[in-house]
């Protein structure tokens, strides 16, 4: 489903490199995360993929079912089935949740040639999922994540997630900020939509996410790179010795 | 003092291009001998003048009004969908066939022929009045122009709640039209209106509207200027507020070359409050200036100003804001907010906000921002699929929404966003 290859990044304003050849498949159906120490490349790479400014891509590539997405808008990435849940989802005052998601919704029906959904069927439909999340219909009306906890923030990222219904979702260290009630409330959310055909890309510095969202793979990040791979034993070895070892051995 | 020479050439140019209106009653008369009287010792505006630092004056000062080609529309006015009593200028000359008769409950209307004729009439303790005393501390010589010169206009009475409100609108047909429309409103104690406003009027269109609220009495405006790109405007707007009383005005503008919206307010009576504000669109060759001067001149009063305003393609806007709170104006609330959205880096925005406060027992406050749109909202939304046109117009609107909400019926403000929505999209088109 999600193919990088040899990817390398550098920051566009400060002529630094941050990726420096990564290479991750993630399958349909899959949920793969990766760990890794702060400044590894972790956000970079979901940044890059969701097509943020100030990256340049100077090798390497990216496809989404076979599809080259780098050369994309973020929007068009979006339409085709990718969805990034931020780490630090953006308030934007004066827009409202629910217009937000209308229009996010709308957009990407139009984008793959669908008619709009009726304002009847969207309400009825994000009133279900925002139940689901716990979120009461006060956070639809307000301004998007303004005013909102962190918790009710990571909710609204699963919220979007769950009204988007796409392909490919990248989770940015959508634990941090959490209390372990608030963790396990997304971890819920996230685990209903897992199901074949879907791929997560799960990133996290620590292991607790994972003993909610059970990942099949787990990448070890470190300095741009992807340095080891393995089953969910890693995610636990990890847990017990710190990234220390593991950097030492590869290098 | 004498006028420099070229001021006062220009002066006299701009005032023999215009002929004085038809003779009315001796008071009618008088008001526009003294308001000639001003225009010629104030001289009209230069751009070396400080109130016109920002907003160059010259085509709305030459004798002849720079072409403005009509703007062609298929938009439906404004304010179509509201019950409201409406009266219609073309190029700045009423239109008795598409206006409603002239008659309303609460309120007496007529046209400012018929009554500048009269000799007893009420308007004569208004007609230049308000304008007169909006004159000091500042010149304000294109509203003197327009007490000395208008020839028409309407002059509304409030002696009770009206039934409905009164739309003015304005309509553009001719390339070089030089309007100039004078309007008074007079609202009785308690007494209760709302004036609507819509349309381009001109190529040229030079408009006072003053307003004299008596205690307890409230006046609402709302205005659209809409998308006639080449039309000049100078508006004034003046009200005089008992105790008690209400003035609320908003006011919408897209596009226009040059539009100039000045709101001269005095607050005389105790627990009076007003509410002015604006927000525009500009995009392209545009300058919009809104000019606000309010002066509390009573207790326990409250003023709000609240300016928004998105510019793009190197469209320019002005605020020049001054809240002046007298001696005896103790318990002064006073707020004034500006703000611009730059889309580009071609674009403008100046800002002059002023307090001079002589009572010591105030609260005034007041801020501007300028600033570009907001890169990490732009990408949150564009990264749940919105296209980045649509997710800007979305950053617009919510940067807007501020100014907009000041409109307090709730039906009129719906209008005001949808007008604002359909404006937005049509530029994505």
């Amino acid at each position: 489903m999600l193919e990088i290859k040899n990817l390398h990044v550098d920051l566009e304003e400060e002529e630094k490199t941050i990726l420096k050849g990564v290479d991750l498949t993630v399958e349909a159906g899959k949920v793969h995360a990766i760990m890794g120490p702060n400044g590894s490349g972790k956000s970079t790479l979901s940044y890059v993929l969701s097509g943020k400014d100030g990256y340049e891509v100077t090798d390497g590539s990216a496809t989404l079912d076979g599809v080259d997405i780098l050369d994309m808008e973020p929007e068009e990435r979006a339409a085709a089935g990718l969805f990034l849940a931020f780490q630090y989802p953006v308030e934007i005052p004066g827009v409202g949740n629910m217009t937000f998601m209308r229009t996010a919704v709308n957009s990407q029906r139009k984008a793959k040639g669908l008619d709009e959904m009726s304002a009847a069927d969207f309400l009825k439909l994000i009133r279900e999922k925002a139940k689901e999340l716990k979120m009461d219909s006060d956070m639809l009306k307000r301004p998007v994540n303004v005013g909102f906890s962190g918790g009710e923030k990571k909710r609204n990222e699963i919220l979007q997630m769950a009204m988007l219904e796409p392909k490919m979702c990248i989770l940015d260290e959508t634990d941090s900020g959490l209390d372990v009630d608030a963790m396990k409330l997304v971890a819920d959310g996230v685990n209903a939509l897992r199901q074949e055909g879907r791929g997560f890309l799960v990133i996290t510095h620590y292991q607790r996410l994972l003993d909610h969202i059970k990942p099949d793979v787990v990448h070890i990040m470190s300095n741009g790179r992807i340095i080891k791979t393995g089953g969910p034993e890693l995610a636990l070895e990890v847990e017990k010795n710190g990234y220390g070892d593991l950097i030492e051995e590869v290098a | 003092m004498a006028l420099p020479q070229a001021k006062q050439d220009a002066t006299e140019a701009r005032l023999a291009a215009v002929s004085r209106p038809a003779k009315g009653a001796a008071w009618a008369e008088t008001a526009r001998d003294v308001a000639l009287a001003r225009v010629r010792s104030m001289g009209l505006p230069h751009r070396r003048d400080e109130y016109w630092k920002f907003t160059t004056p010259d085509s709305l000062v030459q004798s002849e009004a720079p072409t403005a080609a009509v703007h062609v529309s298929d938009e439906t006015n404004t304010f179509d969908d509201v019950d409201k009593l409406q009266i219609v200028f073309v190029d700045g000359v009423f239109d008795a066939a598409a206006s409603d008769e002239l008659t309303l409950e609460g309120v007496k209307v007529e046209r400012l022929v018929d009554a500048v004729k009269t000799d007893i009439h009420w308007a004569k303790d208004v007609y230049g009045v308000l304008e007169e005393r909006g004159q000091d501390p500042v010149a304000r010589p294109l509203a003197a122009l327009n007490t000395a010169l208008a020839s028409d206009g309407v002059v509304i009475h409030v002696t009770g709640k009206a039934s409905k409100p009164i739309n003015l609108v304005y309509h553009h047909t001719s390339d070089s039209s030089d309007a100039i429309l004078h309007h008074v409103v007079k609202l009785d104690k308690g007494a209760d209106l709302t004036v609507l406003e819509n349309g381009p009027a001109a190529a040229r269109f030079n408009k006072v509207m003053e307003v004299d609220v008596a205690d307890g009495a409230a006046f609402h405006h709302v205005r659209t200027q809409g998308r006639d790109h080449e039309r000049r405007a100078v508006t004034h707007l003046f009200a005089r507020l008992g105790e008690e009383s209400t003035f609320k005005s908003f006011t919408l503008t897209a596009n226009g070359v040059l539009t100039r919206n000045e709101c001269i307010l005095e607050l005389t009576g105790d627990n009076a409050a007003a509410h002015v504000a604006g927000a525009c669109v500009g995009d392209g060759d545009f300058l919009h200036d809104d000019t606000v001067f309010i002066t509390h001149d009573a207790v326990n009063c409250e003023s709000r100003q609240v300016f928004k305003k998105v510019l793009r393609n190197g469209a320019r806007g002005v605020f020049q804001g001054k809240i002046l709170v007298k001696p005896d104006a103790q318990k002064t609330d006073g707020y004034q907010i500006s703000q611009s959205l730059l889309l580009d880096g071609d674009s403008e925005f100046n800002a002059k906000p002023e307090l001079e406060i002589y009572a010591d027992d105030v609260a005034c406050s007041h801020g501007s921002t300028t600033g570009a749109i907001d890169e990490e909202g732009l990408f949150y939304l564009r990264a749940r699929g919105v296209p980045e046109d649509i997710a800007t117009n979305l950053m617009t609107l919510a940067f807007l929404a501020e100014a907009v909400e000041e409109i307090e019926d709730e039906s009129l403000r719906n209008i005001i966003v949808s007008r604002l929505e359909g404006w937005l999209d049509r530029r994505l088109g």
